[in-house]
């Protein structure tokens, strides 16, 4: 299996993000994206996500299932964490499970993210890290090849990233991808880097 | 399919948790309803006779304001990204959200109406039939509504802009729904072909409003 | 979220637990004595036995308004002392409030069934207690759509105040606004001097009414504690966890 882009270009309100973008990610690898703020990291994510259209370019996905959208195979973890707070936590991560094609086990999910002992409680009294750490359970108990992580470390203190970093080893191991947008080191060895934000800024035409 | 039922539940769910608004609905109907006679006078004869076309108002007006929270929050928390990403069509996820909703918040209308009905001194004869009206209009009045919550979710714009958008387009469903609700008390027009049109408008409305609502956010949440 | 906010509820709860019973017991036998004169009450001559729907409806109209005069006095004590309890003794009045202002307009709409023609006219007296209720569902979904109970209890507390405070010029307007609108030939209902044959039994309900309204707001109360407890409870779960 093989993610690739050639050539992305992203306008967004009349700005051209980026230009010239291209890449290859196979199975077992990582991507990590770089830049300054406003380089376009996110924009990139959503862009592969399906959630902003490119402008410019090619974007394919060899080797997946031909009847879904590379969006659909994969997983999307914005800056936003989708929990509802009036639900438990195991309300939240069993309906994201169900509506984005279970197949995992989601109580596996919770121990692997160290929330079984929350499972009751409303996610209104958890914080900030937790909040995340129930966003990243939803990448295990839903199994997609493409991980999308924006920032996946924002929120997460040491030994979260430490718990995080393994799960992602193990992802690549079973032969995921990720892309990961960071500031900094998310805790992969093998990454490799995509550097934006290097190109002129034009207006769009 | 499974998604969809499980999207189902989890809207239903939220609506009767805490800060879900639910029932807030039916109070702002019950308040819009029990003002009017404070407006016009208590007389019963006058009351009996405008109160289909004041039950339709307040129907209306509870349908529209409690909307604006529908694609709102789940924008808001970045649900609606995964709502996007989810292999179930979009289409289908937000008719399944405006079913919910209107479960939660229009089905509840329709519920009380007859008894705000005995406030109105309609008699229980004729309040089948306005309750038969609003059960077949107010998920048109959802739905159409639908398209509003949409927009006005992309334009980041509250709850008055989403009125604004979408009240005109609402005038042919009150047209028709106290219509037939008159005919069945006063005439002289039988029930049957305003009602006819009515149901039609909801079916209508039933296909076009998730077509124009998922548009609305594929283009503007880019 | 301290121990301390739990001090002085768990002797409050203790009280509650030893009292209930008592009052419950009190509560039925009120009950029993105030129902079986209210039965043996002499019929109205114009009404009949219409007119016994009045022992009901009475108290229950007497205790609407108690209601949103205790949940007054606890919003004081939540705006001006802070007391813990002042607040969940408000939010467990809300409801029975609310109940008990239905009842009173429920018995009043089947009271006036065979004199009015009608389930409900616009009399003066039932639409002001209409309106009551309509605020005691607001302040409900106030505290039913705020999830942090402290910012819930506060916001209420403003909303009660503010009520009492309306409520006499809300009375008085819909009183104006009736006499400017209403036929004279409505019954009006409640003559000057009440024979101390119906008189003995509307007081014997009123006090069962109001045991009632004591025993489920202690119980009340009580549920409101514990669920207050086991959120801190789960608070603090989240936070060790």
């Amino acid at each position: 299996m093989r993610l690739w882009a050639e050539n992305l270009a992203c306008v967004r309100g009349g700005r051209r993000v980026f230009a010239g973008v291209g890449f290859a990610v196979g199975a077992g690898e990582a991507l990590l994206v770089t830049g300054r703020n406003g380089a376009g990291k996110s924009s990139l994510l959503r862009l592969i996500a399906g959630l902003v259209r490119h402008a410019e370019g090619r974007l394919g996905l060899d080797a997946g299932e031909a009847e879904l959208s590379i969006g659909e195979q994969a997983h999307y973890l914005g800056h936003q964490d989708a929990v509802k707070p009036s639900l438990s936590v195991a309300e939240n991560l069993v309906f994201w499970s169900a509506y984005l094609g279970g197949g995992g086990s989601c109580e596996a999910a919770l121990s692997a993210a160290g929330l079984s002992e929350l499972a009751e409680l409303p996610a209104a009294y958890l914080s900030a890290g937790q909040k995340r750490r129930l966003s990243i359970a939803r990448l295990i108990a839903v199994p997609r090849p493409i991980w999308l992580l924006d920032e996946p470390t924002s929120a997460l203190d040491a030994s979260a990233q430490s718990q995080l970093a393994a799960l992602m080893r193990t992802h690549l191991d079973g032969g995921g991808m990720i892309l990961a947008a960071a500031h900094g080191s998310i805790g992969l060895e093998r990454a490799r880097e995509l550097r934006l934000g290097f190109e002129e800024f034009g207006p769009a035409t | 399919m499974s998604a969809l039922k499980a999207l189902l539940i989890r809207d239903m769910k939220l609506a009767f948790r805490v800060g879900g608004g639910a029932l807030i609905g039916a109070l702002f109907f019950l308040i819009v309803v029990v003002l009017t006679p404070f407006a016009i006078g208590p007389d019963l004869a006058l009351l009996s006779r405008i109160g289909p076309a004041i039950l339709w108002l307040g129907a209306l007006l509870a349908s529209l304001l409690t909307l604006d929270r529908l694609f709102a929050a789940d924008y808001e928390d970045g649900s609606l990204d995964l709502i996007m990403t989810g292999r179930a069509q979009l289409e289908l996820a937000i008719l399944t959200k405006a079913l919910a909703h209107w479960l939660t918040t229009g089905l509840p209308l329709v519920i009380i109406a007859p008894l705000l009905g005995l406030l109105l001194n309609i008699d229980l004869a004729a309040m089948k039939y306005v309750a038969l009206t609003l059960l077949a209009g107010t998920p048109a009045l959802t739905f159409i509504g639908l398209i509003g919550a949409a927009l006005s979710v992309t334009l980041r714009r509250g709850g008055l802009l989403l009125a604004v958008l979408v009240l005109p387009l609402t005038i042919p469903v009150l047209i028709f729904g106290v219509a037939a609700a008159n005919s069945a008390i006063i005439g002289p027009v039988p029930f049957g072909p305003p009602f006819t049109i009515l149901c039609g408008l909801s079916l209508a409305s039933l296909v076009i409003g998730p077509l124009a609502a998922a548009a609305a956010l594929r283009h503007g949440l880019e | 979220m301290s121990f301390i906010d739990l001090a002085n509820p768990t002797r409050f709860l203790a009280l509650v637990q030893r009292l209930l019973p008592w009052l419950a017991a009190a509560t039925v036998l009120a009950f029993a004595a105030g129902l079986a004169m209210a039965f043996n009450a002499p019929d109205d001559y114009q009404q009949g036995a219409t007119v016994k729907i009045m022992f009901l409806h009475v108290p229950a109209a007497w205790l609407s308004m108690f209601g949103w005069a205790l949940m007054s006095m606890a919003a004081l004590g939540t705006l001006v002392w802070r007391h813990p309890l002042a607040d969940v003794a408000a939010k467990a009045a809300a409801p029975i409030g609310a109940a008990f202002t239905l009842m009173c307009l429920v018995t009043g709409s089947l009271w006036g069934r065979p004199m009015w023609g009608a389930f409900w006219v616009w009399d003066a007296r039932l639409t002001s207690v209409l309106v009551l209720f309509l605020m005691y569902l607001g302040l409900m979904a106030l505290y039913w759509t705020t999830e942090d109970p402290a910012r819930a209890s506060r916001a209420a507390a403003i909303l009660t105040l503010v009520g009492a405070i309306n409520l006499p010029v809300i009375k008085f307007s819909v009183d104006w606004w009736n006499t400017l609108h209403q036929p004279a030939s409505v019954i009006r209902l409640g003559a000057p001097a009440i024979h101390p044959a119906i008189l003995t039994p509307l007081l014997v309900m009123a006090l069962a009414f109001a045991l009632l309204f004591l025993t489920l707001h202690l119980a009340a109360m009580r549920n409101e504690i514990l669920r207050r407890r086991v959120r801190t409870l789960q608070l603090m779960k989240a936070d060790n966890a």
